[in-house]
């Protein structure tokens, strides 16, 4: 793994080995998961301006890539804790839509019972140990998830994901040096979208490459085209099996960008049309159907017939969702402790 | 439990026996905080612990109260049960969001599908000198959080019972231990028992009018009793122990008997815990046994000065309890 020094621009790509390495249904899977994240968080779009969805949504529209290269590095075991814009990661781990969907609507059959929400959607049994709404907030949680692992001599591992602006938030820091003195199997992954809010990387942070921050933790640190599916892939096995194996975490930043604004409020005053359109033109969806097509390892056809499976995935998911109970007020104390 | 069995320790031993008796019955406890290793704890609570269940389970950690707090958060989501010392109580802000945002939320935020037991120890109090920031008393934050519990023993025989609870509680609770109660000496039992959280106790009988006080202020109280008896005023001291949850029978029990409450508190009056409870007895059916309006003795509105003399004045000591006592058994007669 490359350690980039500040000065550094370097932002590494995928090899066309992998494409080959690669069993055909795992890449198959890959693309069906980007697909179904893209047409989830169109379609909570659509279900919010049509005032079905209540709140707000964090969209990570753009950043499919980052979430699905890293989480198909996982063994069906391994864990993950994420962030507020996390509806990728919970697709990537596997989520049932229409549960997900479910949570999204507030319904008593969604994953949280309708007491989460977009932003704070888990799926314990299946890995996936929440989204948290605090910047920053999951990465202190996340070593002590990584704490149980290795006390408990296990061979799982965690991915630990939270934003660019959370780089900048102390409870980073902390949990960064306490995760690599202690050698816990973590990765930890920057979704670098370049903004928080409205906050571009370069107005918060005097350093080109967020990845450049994990030589002051003595550990390994990367940034990866955070739109390249295999890139991102690519990066996190390695880290991976560095955690796996006892070495430690390593800090992987996946340079991408979010299509949508922050959230629902977000008129977009600190970005330009052109830029928007312009990462729309790196749509990493679109980049990794044409790799496929181009290797030949999938036709046309059939990289648009996982396309659409996941279109009606979504759409299925949706329509049965809104059907769903909403839940009821009475008793909700009794829920706050455990007995 | 026999009386044989009991032997006089001081709460700083009875938290430390608690703690050692808990991780060698339940390999999933551990110790994790500054200095709770080699050094044995700030006040050396751990002191020895190191020795006998080796770096792993008596961890010492960077200075990162987040992440510390982040680290028993995490470790209690994966079904362990992660005691967390925090050096002083004051350093709990650096913990907040861990311990507010994702130990006190996950549980409810998440469907109920999690659970989070964790104990967090907090040296609290004034009293050492060590002025504003390593004096506080912060009870009233956490306690408006649901989803977090909050304990201040005040007696080593309370001590040892509600941390083994609170170990074995499937919640985070925070465990107050007042720097001034660790050299407080009293009979505990050499094996391990639990008092339940939600259970005051009534710490001296009396029918003129009850004391509610919890933590240093009890044995305050007990002495401010005593020197009442002489005077012939007959007072109650009812120790809530728990904060949240409370044990409010206990409680309106005790004022609808005497008909006449002062509530002693450590921290600062406004916003402090004894507002709760002077609501909650205000609304109860004990209001319609009382003689008097319900009194608070609480902290002064200041951060704890470092001068002995104003330390002395910025909580209410055992004269200041007499007084107050004294006034209101006296009110309207």
């Amino acid at each position: 793994m490359t350690v980039l020094t500040p000065e550094s621009e370097n932002v590494s790509t995928s090899s066309n080995r992998l494409l080959h390495e690669l069993p055909r249904e795992k890449l198959a899977w890959m693309l069906q998961r980007m697909c179904e994240i893209r047409y989830f968080e169109e379609k909570a779009e659509d279900l919010y301006i049509r005032g079905l969805v209540h709140g707000t949504m964090h969209l990570s529209i753009g950043q499919e890539a980052g979430s699905v290269g890293s989480i198909a590095t996982l063994w069906p075991e391994d864990l993950i804790i994420h962030h507020h814009r996390g509806h990728g990661h919970t697709i990537a781990k596997g989520a049932d839509l229409t549960t997900m969907m479910a949570e999204f609507l507030g319904k008593e059959t969604g994953y949280c019972r309708g007491r989460g929400g977009s932003m704070h959607i888990a799926d314990i049994p299946g890995g996936n140990l929440g989204a948290t709404g605090v910047v920053g907030g999951g990465i202190p949680t996340a070593v002590g998830i990584a704490l149980a692992l290795q006390m408990r001599r296990s061979e799982q591992i965690l991915l630990s994901y939270f934003g660019d602006g959370a780089t900048n938030e102390g409870e980073f820091h902390e949990s960064l040096n306490m995760a690599s003195t202690w050698k816990l199997p973590v990765v930890f992954i920057c979704d670098n979208n370049q903004y928080g809010m409205s906050m571009h990387v370069s107005k918060v942070m005097n350093i080109k490459n967020i990845s450049t921050r994990a030589a002051s933790y003595g550990i390994p640190g990367i940034t990866v085209d955070g739109n390249d599916v295999l890139a991102v892939y690519e990066a996190v096995l390695e880290a991976d099996e560095r955690a796996r194996s006892g070495q430690g975490p390593s800090l992987v930043d996946c340079l991408s960008y979010r299509w949508r604004g922050h959230s629902k409020s977000d008129r977009n005053l600190y970005r330009t049309a052109q830029e928007i359109d312009d990462w729309k033109h790196k749509c990493p969806i679109r980049r990794f159907k044409k790799v496929l097509v181009e290797a030949a390892i999938m036709t046309n056809d059939e990289v648009e017939a996982i396309d659409q499976a996941a279109k009606t995935a979504v759409d299925r998911a949706a329509e049965e969702a809104l059907t769903f109970p909403e839940p009821s007020p009475e008793n909700m104390e009794d829920e706050v402790y455990a007995p | 439990m026999t009386t044989e069995t009991k032997r006089e320790i001081t709460y700083l031993e009875a938290v430390r026996e608690a703690l050692v008796q808990e991780m060698r019955t339940d390999k999933e406890v551990f110790l994790i905080g500054e200095d709770v290793g080699t050094y044995g704890g700030a006040f050396g609570v751990s002191k020895g612990m190191l020795e006998e269940f080796g770096p792993e389970r008596v961890r010492d950690t960077p200075i990162s109260e987040a992440a510390i707090a982040g680290a028993a958060t995490g470790a209690a989501l994966m079904g362990m049960r992660p005691v967390m010392e925090v050096m002083f109580m004051d350093f709990l802000t650096i913990s907040t969001n861990q311990l507010v945002n994702a130990a006190a939320k996950m549980r409810f935020m998440f469907g109920g599908k999690c659970s989070i037991p964790m104990v967090i120890r907090a040296p609290s109090g004034s009293g050492t000198g060590a002025a504003a920031q390593h004096s506080q008393s912060l009870e009233a934050w956490f306690v408006n959080v649901p989803g977090i519990k909050v304990v201040a023993p005040s007696t080593p025989y309370d001590a040892k019972g509600m941390l083994i609870s609170a170990i074995r509680d499937n919640n985070p609770v925070l465990f107050m231990e007042h720097k001034l109660l660790y050299r407080m000496k009293g009979l505990v039992p050499e094996e391990p028992y639990s008092i339940p959280l939600k259970s005051a106790d009534v710490k001296r009988e009396g029918r003129d009018l009850t004391i509610v006080a919890y933590s240093i202020m009890v044995p305050r109280a007990l002495e401010a009793a005593e020197k009442l008896a002489a005077e012939d005023i007959d007072i109650e001291v009812v120790d809530p122990r728990s904060l949240n949850p409370l044990d409010e029978e206990t409680i309106i029990r005790s004022v609808s008997k005497t008909g006449r409450v002062l509530i002693a508190h450590e921290a600062p009056r406004t916003g402090g815990f004894g507002g709760e409870l002077a609501a909650m007895i205000a609304e109860s059916e004990a209001f319609d046994f009382l003689d008097v309006p319900i009194r608070r003795l609480a902290g002064r509105n200041v951060p704890i000065p470092y001068n002995r003399t104003l330390e002395r004045a910025a909580v209410p000591q055992v004269e200041d309890i007499v007084a107050a006592a004294r006034a209101l058994a006296q009110e309207g007669k």
